[in-house]
């Protein structure tokens, strides 16, 4: 797609490869100048808060899983939890554990699939992990080992891998005994060996110099790194329960954009994810990913979306030792659920994805049938923000040939490590037809 | 063997979980790149190699006038093609939208609904195009795709299971969670493959791997409401899910809607 203008161009990527879902990119530059960005979603919609209405509220964490097959159990997580609050049901610490467990399983095959078969490609210049596997095969079979660990964290846990079988509103069907996790230990062990040398690969990488000033959002909890609960915090000082995100967040509808992007009111595009994350809760890292980031030359905080990459390993890093550290104090949660007696009312609940922070909300009848369900995925809520990064990034690249700075924006872009499929039943679509 | 033969994997409307299920191979993924140029694989790699291909993976259901373009385009290109997991090969969840109002739909999800632009149905791959094989599941197992990519490469006819979820249920020496525990579950009627994994987790089987052959629906219904109190709206819930517009559970579904307006 070429343009008549010497001075404009026009760059467009008509199918993202390495990302989850379908979606494309088209950029617009006159005189140096980004004159339009448009990240396209052209997966076809699909109406999972419709199809929850009427649903019982039992069957939510098994349709929810379905949104996404690389975070399921992030859809479970935010669901159940909702769920539970509108039926004014807490779990028990044993049960939490569990479900922190669970969570742990998954950031580290989604972090460990992204960081390197995903997102390091672009930083040695292959197509894929697999192409890299030809010159670099330690550090692609080290890395699916990595990720065969995460998976099988969740299996034992959930059942199976991708849209687990086990987790249920108050608790889980079944928990695994101490004889079925004792084996994971060794393997975490490994696995927190292999996330250090993540964390000491991806250091070495070449990052562009490029740091916007970013409003951060994500979960803060008194004393933990977020995964299930906490408030929802800002860098530019919000903090509020998950219960007022819908007064202070809300879609916006652009003139430029065929998109609807989740903005915080009054402020304008956010970031949520692992930078976000990393940089509201620093200090409730634990000593070995602190100082695993450190080693690694980065701050309390890091604004460089390039450098996501690294923060993706210090979370590995976590998520290893996290899982650990529940293993070795777990005791079965007996019974492993507690009872959920629906009732009339409406709750809200948010955890965070690997992508970013994940916020549900319900409203069920008082037999427990869904009324309305609103589900706003991060990938959603970082769209304006990657746009924005692409039309402050562009202007420094332009005198790259063509082929380079379409791989530059398109490297940007999964900095976000953005899942359409899962931004497809809220974001506004750009279907094109023939 | 010459040339190493080309694999491609399309995705149309789903999660993109069964195409993960490859990426998911971890001990296998670089042995099957050895034995297969994977010629075609966004979600993996940007390099994309033209077509024809000797084998496609086809994951999710067809919702859009382009993808019902696209999918012809796609058998065209394929020598073998292979539907994966419950949206290719029965139109998955997204096929909820069969028995609904697409506009209503649309308004309930989308602020702005005029921008949206959907068939008012979710339909399997084979209903648009000649099928070879068929992956059950959501998601699919990665070992039966394991065993379908070997079966291919060597010529040979692929195992998969046919029977119900009760055999494996069986054979791994699960309880019964009906039986024992009074639990409503679709194992039954529902085609094996996933080893028996909720019953083996306390919970009943809820049908992601689509209807075994020839499943006796009716009986399971009576036996569901007359031994377990389950009433006629959750029985058609049941049977619409995962699966829904798989002919046996639409059937069945559609028969206990009825029943409950008479």
């Amino acid at each position: 797609m070429s343009t008549n203008k010497k001075s404009s161009r026009t760059i467009t990527v008509a199918a993202l490869a390495r990302v989850e879902g379908e979606g494309g990119l088209t950029l617009q530059l006159r005189g140096g100048r980004v004159a339009d960005v448009k990240l396209r979603i052209y997966e076809p919609p699909r109406f999972f808060e419709g199809f929850l209405r009427g649903r019982d509220f039992r069957e939510v964490p098994d349709v929810t899983a379905r949104i996404c097959g690389i975070c399921p159990v992030a859809y479970q997580m935010s669901s159940i939890h909702a769920l539970e609050a509108a039926c004014g049901v807490s779990v028990t610490p044993e049960i939490r554990a569990l479900r922190r467990l669970l969570y742990c399983g998954e950031w580290i095959e989604s972090h460990a699939l992204h960081v390197f078969m995903l997102h390091a490609p672009d930083f040695l210049g292959y197509e894929s992990a697999i192409h890299m596997a030809k010159d670099h095969v330690e550090v692609v079979t080290k890395a699916l080992e990595l990720k065969k660990i995460g998976n099988d964290l969740v299996t034992v846990v959930g059942g199976r891998e991708i849209h687990p079988v086990n987790v249920k509103l108050g608790g889980f069907y079944r928990a695994p005994t101490r004889l079925e996790l004792a084996p994971l230990v060794e393997r975490l062990k490994r696995a927190l060996a292999l996330s250090l040398e993540a964390v000491r690969f991806t250091a070495g990488l070449e990052f562009p110099g490029f740091e916007p000033d970013y409003e951060f959002v994500a979960l803060r909890h008194p004393d933990e790194y977020p995964f299930n609960e906490g408030r929802i915090v800002s860098s530019r000082g919000l903090d509020i329960p998950v219960a007022e995100f819908e007064e202070h967040f809300v879609e916006e509808h652009v003139a430029h954009a065929n998109a609807l992007h989740c903005v915080h009111k009054g402020h304008g595009a956010y970031h949520v994810g692992p930078l976000a994350r990393y940089s509201l809760n620093f200090d409730r890292l634990p000593g070995i990913a602190r100082d695993a980031a450190r080693e690694a030359g980065l701050g309390t905080e890091c604004r460089n979306p390039f450098k996501s990459i690294v923060v993706r390993a210090v979370e590995l890093v976590f998520a290893c030792h996290e899982a650990l550290r529940i293993i070795g104090s777990y005791a079965p949660p007996e019974p492993a659920s507690v009872a959920v007696p629906p009732r009339a009312g409406s709750g809200h609940g948010a955890s965070e994805a690997p992508r970013g922070m994940l916020y549900h909300s319900y409203q069920i009848d008082a037999d427990g049938l869904v009324r309305k369900a609103r589900i706003v995925p991060p990938t959603a809520q970082n769209q304006r923000t990657i746009e924005n990064d692409l039309r402050e990034l562009v202007p420094t690249l332009l005198e790259l040939p063509r082929e380079e700075l379409t791989l530059r924006c398109e490297q940007a872009i999964r900095n976000y490590d953005p899942c359409i499929s899962c931004a497809t039943h809220f974001l506004k679509l750009d279907v094109r037809e023939g | 063997m010459g040339a190493r033969p080309k694999l491609a994997i399309f995705k149309f409307a789903s999660c993109d979980g069964c195409q993960l299920s490859l990426l998911d191979c971890e001990e296998e993924l670089l042995a099957v790149a050895g034995q297969l140029q994977i010629a075609n694989f966004l979600e993996a790699s940007r390099e994309v190699v033209k077509g024809p291909y000797d084998i496609t993976l086809v994951e999710g259901s067809i919702t859009t006038s382009h993808d019902a373009a696209r999918i012809q385009q796609v058998r065209k290109q394929s020598r073998v093609l292979v539907t994966i997991g419950a949206c290719a090969t029965a139109g998955g969840i997204q096929a909820l939208r069969n028995f609904a109002d697409v506009r209503e739909l649309t308004t309930a999800v989308y602020p702005t609904p005029e921008y949206i632009n959907a068939l008012a149905t979710s339909t399997p791959i084979s209903q648009h195009v000649r099928v070879d094989y068929e992956l059950r599941g959501c998601p699919i197992g990665k070992h039966q795709l394991l065993e379908l990519l070997g079966a291919l490469l060597h010529g040979r006819k692929p195992q998969l299971p046919t029977g119900p979820v009760c055999f494996e249920c069986k054979r791994r020496g699960a309880v019964c969670v009906t039986t024992a525990h009074g639990t409503p579950c679709l194992g039954p009627v529902t085609q094996a493959g996933c080893g028996a994994l909720c019953p083996s987790y306390a919970r009943g089987c809820y049908g992601c791997f689509g209807p075994a052959e020839s499943p006796n629906t009716a009986s399971l219904g009576s036996y569901w409401q007359q031994q377990l109190g389950v009433s006629r709206p959750e029985l058609v819930r049941a049977f619409r899910s995962y699966n829904a517009w798989s002919a046996a559970f639409r059937t069945a579904s559609d028969a206990y809607e009825h029943e409950q307006k008479e």
